[in-house]
């Protein structure tokens, strides 16, 4: 009885997964069709890839993104960083409680709500609406999701370290810089790969504030993707995923040998 | 114990500067906002507007009802799905296939539903083998639920993952020792013991479904109006910004409910520990 279940539990995971993938995978192979459209495969062609690298106005709204994405995640994952030791060091908890309910507001508030304020703000203090108001709104809505990921390793911390520092004469600076600061770098990086896909994958809030002049990708794709079927847009999905592949790979190898420094470190005590 | 200050004061102002201009100011710009007419004028009237015509009325209803749809459905598929996965070897490695998809940008996975659902397209190909014909899927309701469903089912998947994974198993194994059967103790020890993830999970899809604006416009061919498309519409086509506050103001609203409904229970449960 028991394989039995188990088989039935194997489709409908394989379906589930089939239906996650299906869309994706259809994208990238018509990127290679001859023909215009996404109805029937006509036969294999990198012309879509040669559009895409000819077209200099789309490569340098990658460019844009990319650098919009890089420096709203610093900006956010500093920022950031120093929010969560204030949090960490707060002894107030109704202090401690507001301040992480503020910081969890933009993380729960709807895109629309956020695009919609931040334009009203912008506005208001006549920031002009372009790569400023992109790289402004990025950075706030990134800084919430890295004191998220910088919290933890911090409450991980040991109180004994800072002791052991602070009775060895090491000044405040010094026990942030060399204890502090080592000890939740895991986090830190954690934070920064969350501000980066943040920033890469929003649409709405950029779509309220971005004016006319600045387009990020994904504003560029909502505009194409009105005007219909190009499969200049597949092959560029196509870049994307192997792009996010290497991303993703990259990140599990990092985190899988921290966790396995981690476990050798627990391991050894143990023994 | 001591209260350790490793950091000076200055270290803190551009956190709290963020909060005060990022967090406090613009959550009060826009109910300021609400209160003004097309002049800048105080009013009500965008309230008035707001409470007295059927249509946004019934716009906000319509919203909060295909939320609770794509909610639903988001939950049936992903609590079987979240539950499998945790069964398997290779687990991390799966639930990480899981989250996969959604570091692809929304845009393109919208994107390749026009064409999957297009009159020629894919599925009315498969369709017509049956002799039912090409038939109007994309620019539908059903297609706008769909898509919506498909696109925050990693998102359902993960809360409850975690769920299962804090859950003991020697919960479980005490419970089929005390003669439960399979689905006793499903619904007597599993699912209660879940339900924390799956409010997290209910919250992570309810509230971005109410916002949905673009995918009304690319696959709900603006047939279905959620509270989002409004407050786009007021904003950035008919540049009324003070009636789209004013929906706005309805969302965080909206927003504030689920977040009390959703999160009452883990009081609840911290009072009976």
């Amino acid at each position: 009885m028991t394989q039995r279940r188990f088989k039935w539990s194997s489709i409908y995971l394989l379906l589930v997964f089939v239906i996650l993938y299906a869309p994706i995978l259809f994208l990238i192979v018509y990127s290679f069709n001859s023909g215009t459209t996404m109805d029937h495969f006509d036969g294999f062609t990198l012309a879509h890839y040669a559009t895409l690298f000819a077209d200099t106005r789309l490569i340098a709204i990658v460019l844009q993104t990319l650098l919009i994405a890089l420096l709203s995640a610093l900006i956010a994952t500093t920022i950031g960083t120093l929010g969560a030791l204030w949090i960490q060091q707060t002894s107030r908890p109704f202090f401690k409680n507001s301040l992480l309910s503020f910081n969890n507001i933009l993380i729960v508030s709807p895109d629309v709500i956020i695009g919609a304020s931040f334009l009203i703000f912008f506005t208001t203090l006549s920031i002009p609406l372009g790569f400023t108001s992109v790289l402004i709104s990025h950075t706030a809505f990134s800084i919430p999701i890295v004191v998220l990921m910088v919290l933890p390793r911090l409450k991980e911390l040991n109180g004994s370290m800072l002791d052991a520092a602070a009775d060895l004469g090491a000044t405040q600076s010094q026990t942030l810089r060399d204890v502090i600061i080592p000890f939740i770098t895991p986090g830190i990086f954690a934070g920064f790969f969350m501000a980066l896909t943040y920033s890469l994958d929003d649409f709405a809030v950029t779509f309220f504030v971005t004016g006319n002049g600045f387009s990020t990708l994904s504003v560029e794709i909502y505009s194409r993707a009105r005007q219909g079927i190009s499969l200049e847009i597949n092959a560029l999905s196509g870049l994307l995923f192997v792009l996010t592949l290497v991303l993703i790979v990259g990140y599990y190898i990092v985190s899988q040998s921290s966790q396995r420094r981690l476990l050798r470190k627990k391991r050894g005590v143990n023994r | 114990m001591t209260q350790r200050h490793f950091t000076s004061w200055t270290y803190y102002v551009p956190y709290g500067l963020w909060v005060g201009l990022f967090v406090i100011a613009p959550v009060g710009l826009i109910i300021y906002q609400s209160f003004l007419d097309l002049h800048h004028h105080f009013t009500l009237a965008n309230y008035q507007a707001y409470f007295e015509s059927g249509t946004y009325l019934m716009m906000t209803v319509n919203s909060i009802w295909w939320a609770f749809l794509i909610t639903l459905f988001t939950l049936l598929i992903s609590y079987p799905a979240a539950y499998y996965i945790h069964q398997l070897k290779h687990r991390q490695l799966w639930l990480l296939l899981t989250i996969l998809p959604t570091w692809i940008n929304l845009l393109l996975k919208a994107y390749a539903f026009i064409g999957i659902f297009s009159q020629a397209g894919v599925v009315n190909q498969f369709l017509s083998l049956f002799g039912i014909g090409p038939q109007q899927i994309l620019f539908t309701n059903f297609s706008f639920v769909f898509v919506a469903t498909y696109i925050q089912i990693p998102f359902m998947i993960l809360p409850i993952y975690n769920a299962l994974d804090d859950l003991s198993g020697s919960y479980i194994n005490a419970s089929h020792d005390l003669g439960a059967t399979n689905w006793q103790t499903f619904s007597k020890v599993v699912w209660p013991l879940t339900l924390p993830g799956v409010k997290a999970g209910v919250q992570a899809v309810f509230i971005p479904s109410l916002s949905l604006f673009m995918l009304t416009r690319l696959i709900g061919g603006n047939k279905v109006i959620t509270l989002g498309t409004a407050i786009e519409e007021h904003f950035l086509t008919t540049m009324n910004w003070g009636m789209g506050s004013t929906i706005g103001v309805v969302l965080i609203v909206a927003m504030v409910l689920i977040m009390i409904i959703t999160g009452e229970r883990r009081q609840d449960r911290g009072r009976v520990r």
